[in-house]
């Protein structure tokens, strides 16, 4: 696992909650369907991404990232 | 058509003199204070330096980390006593009574200590650092919400704000509630987290607060010549009260009933009482007179008592014109002198404690009463509780905005 990825699930563990493991998290994982987060959290969620990776993550944007995979992804390409 | 009788089944406290009913009320019948120095921040530039703070309270106990995030602490204090006083009472929550039952707990303030972290994360991280939760976590409202959405509530919801009486009202709008038939169970009270830099700077700006800092225990005095000011409170009190054949049939607890409610303005001034108390009186006689005991039926008043030195005085001159010659021969206590006032919840935890006057036949004392002011000349019950009959008891609250509120609490034999 890269530690962009393990990060990500870190952050993921961290804002939604979630009693598990990073190396239990599914990469496709879908933060409202799977894992119990509302619009809101994902908005929390992003914001904690901007801050860890130093980056500013513009709104459509921020909308795409619906699973794991692609926030780390995202913060792959362009952290 | 009779007036729907309400009784009162169930209650929850979390209070700088305890956090379960039982210690709470221990504490206040043996005149403890719940006050002591300030250790949420650095008080060293402010003039108050102490208050009444909740202790020993994990949040872990009542919410799960991911809901305790989006909640400041007040509404923390009012889903820990909710969920008490759900328990206490022993009310189930079916498809069948959901919609009528309904959620009223109020705040002063609400959720100042997040507005004040939300405003430096913005000003230092800029705009798009403040969280997504900030408005539902700090709104007065959410407290109510979140009881209703954690109970599957269905019936009116609602918070009333009026300073240091919001408690009161929601008690006594809910109380309305089920005589007028809008429910027949209301969750309701008030809560309240001000211990914060901006509210204890703000009140103490304002001249409000004691600067006893060096006797924490004896900074609330109400009454005493050497009172001066009163001393901020944490916590949350909250009451299930029903429509009496409701809470009969399901073979409630009734504690005591909830007679009567009332309401009135002082239109005077923003902070001060009006003179002789004349706004109060009016409150305390619409109260009398809603809950159809005569004054004279009165054994206790759980004052109002903040220990400012106008509003004790306006109080024990409004108890008098009320009651008239029954004043002197009936009991007036404070039990902000033990636990503060807690402002927005002041009156739920004051209930309480006049429900608990009921149940146990004590009046609860008002300590620090060692020099009383010969302005103020009632029984206070001072420094030591009291056995005593305790039938019909009035409770107090007066907010900022000239606002008052006063509920009666009867022992269910006295209603014969």
């Amino acid at each position: 696992m890269s530690d962009v990825e393990n990060k990500v699930k870190e952050i993921v563990i961290e804002q939604l909650d979630l009693d598990v493991e990073v190396s239990e998290l599914n990469n496709s994982s879908s933060f409202v369907d799977d894992l119990g987060a509302d619009s809101l959290d994902t908005v929390e969620l992003v914001m904690a991404l901007e801050e860890e990776f130093e980056c500013e993550i513009p709104e459509e944007d921020a909308e795409k990232i619906t699973t794991v995979q692609q926030a780390i992804d995202y913060v792959t390409e362009n952290a | 058509m009779n007036k729907r009788r309400v009784v009162v089944t169930g209650m929850g406290i979390i209070s700088p003199v305890g956090n379960t009913l039982k210690q709470a009320w221990d504490n206040i019948v043996n005149g403890n204070s719940g006050i002591a120095p300030i250790t949420h921040f650095d008080t060293s530039d402010f003039t108050a330096k102490i208050a009444g703070e909740i202790k020993n309270f994990d949040v872990k106990d009542y919410l799960s980390p991911k809901e305790s995030k989006k909640m400041d602490p007040f509404i923390h204090y009012a889903m820990a006593a909710g969920q008490d006083a759900m328990n206490d009472s022993g009310l189930e929550v079916t498809a069948e009574n959901a919609e009528r039952i309904g959620v009223y707990v109020g705040a002063g303030i609400g959720g100042i200590l997040g507005i004040q972290n939300t405003t430096e994360t913005w000003l230092e991280k800029g705009p798009r650092r403040i969280s997504p939760f900030f408005i539902p976590s700090t709104i007065i409202n959410m407290a109510s919400g979140h009881l209703s959405i954690k109970y599957g509530l269905k019936g009116p919801n609602l918070a009333m704000v009026s300073a240091c009486s919001s408690a009161t009202h929601s008690i006594g709008m809910a109380y309305r509630s089920i005589v007028y038939g809008d429910a027949d169970v209301m969750l309701c009270g008030g809560a309240e987290y001000a211990s914060t830099p901006i509210a204890i700077g703000g009140f103490s700006q304002s001249k409000a607060l004691s600067t006893r800092n060096e006797d924490p225990a004896g900074a609330s005095r109400p009454w005493d010549m050497e009172r001066d000011g009163f001393v901020l409170g944490d916590g949350a009190g909250v009451m299930v009260i029903e429509e009496y054949e409701h809470a009969v049939k399901r073979g409630a607890r009734i504690y005591a009933e909830l007679s009567g409610f009332g309401m009135s303005s002082d239109a005077h001034h923003m902070t001060s009482p009006s003179p002789g108390g004349e706004g109060a009186a009016r409150c305390m006689v619409n109260a009398i007179n809603d809950s159809g005991f005569n004054s004279d039926e009165f054994n206790y008043v759980n004052a109002h008592g903040t220990s400012t030195p106008q509003g004790d005085k306006g109080e024990s001159d409004a108890v008098k014109v009320a009651f008239g010659d029954h004043a002197r021969q009936m009991a007036v206590s404070s039990t902000k002198s033990m636990t503060g006032h807690l402002l927005g919840a002041a009156g739920g935890i004051e209930a309480i404690f006049s429900v608990m006057a009921i149940n146990d036949q004590i009046l609860p004392p008002t300590i620090n009463l060692s020099n009383p002011d010969p302005e103020c000349d009632l029984d206070y019950v001072p420094n030591t509780a009291r056995d005593a009959q305790v039938d019909v008891v009035m409770s107090n609250s007066f907010g900022f905005g000239g606002t008052n509120g006063s509920l009666v609490f009867n022992h269910l034999k006295a209603r014969s």
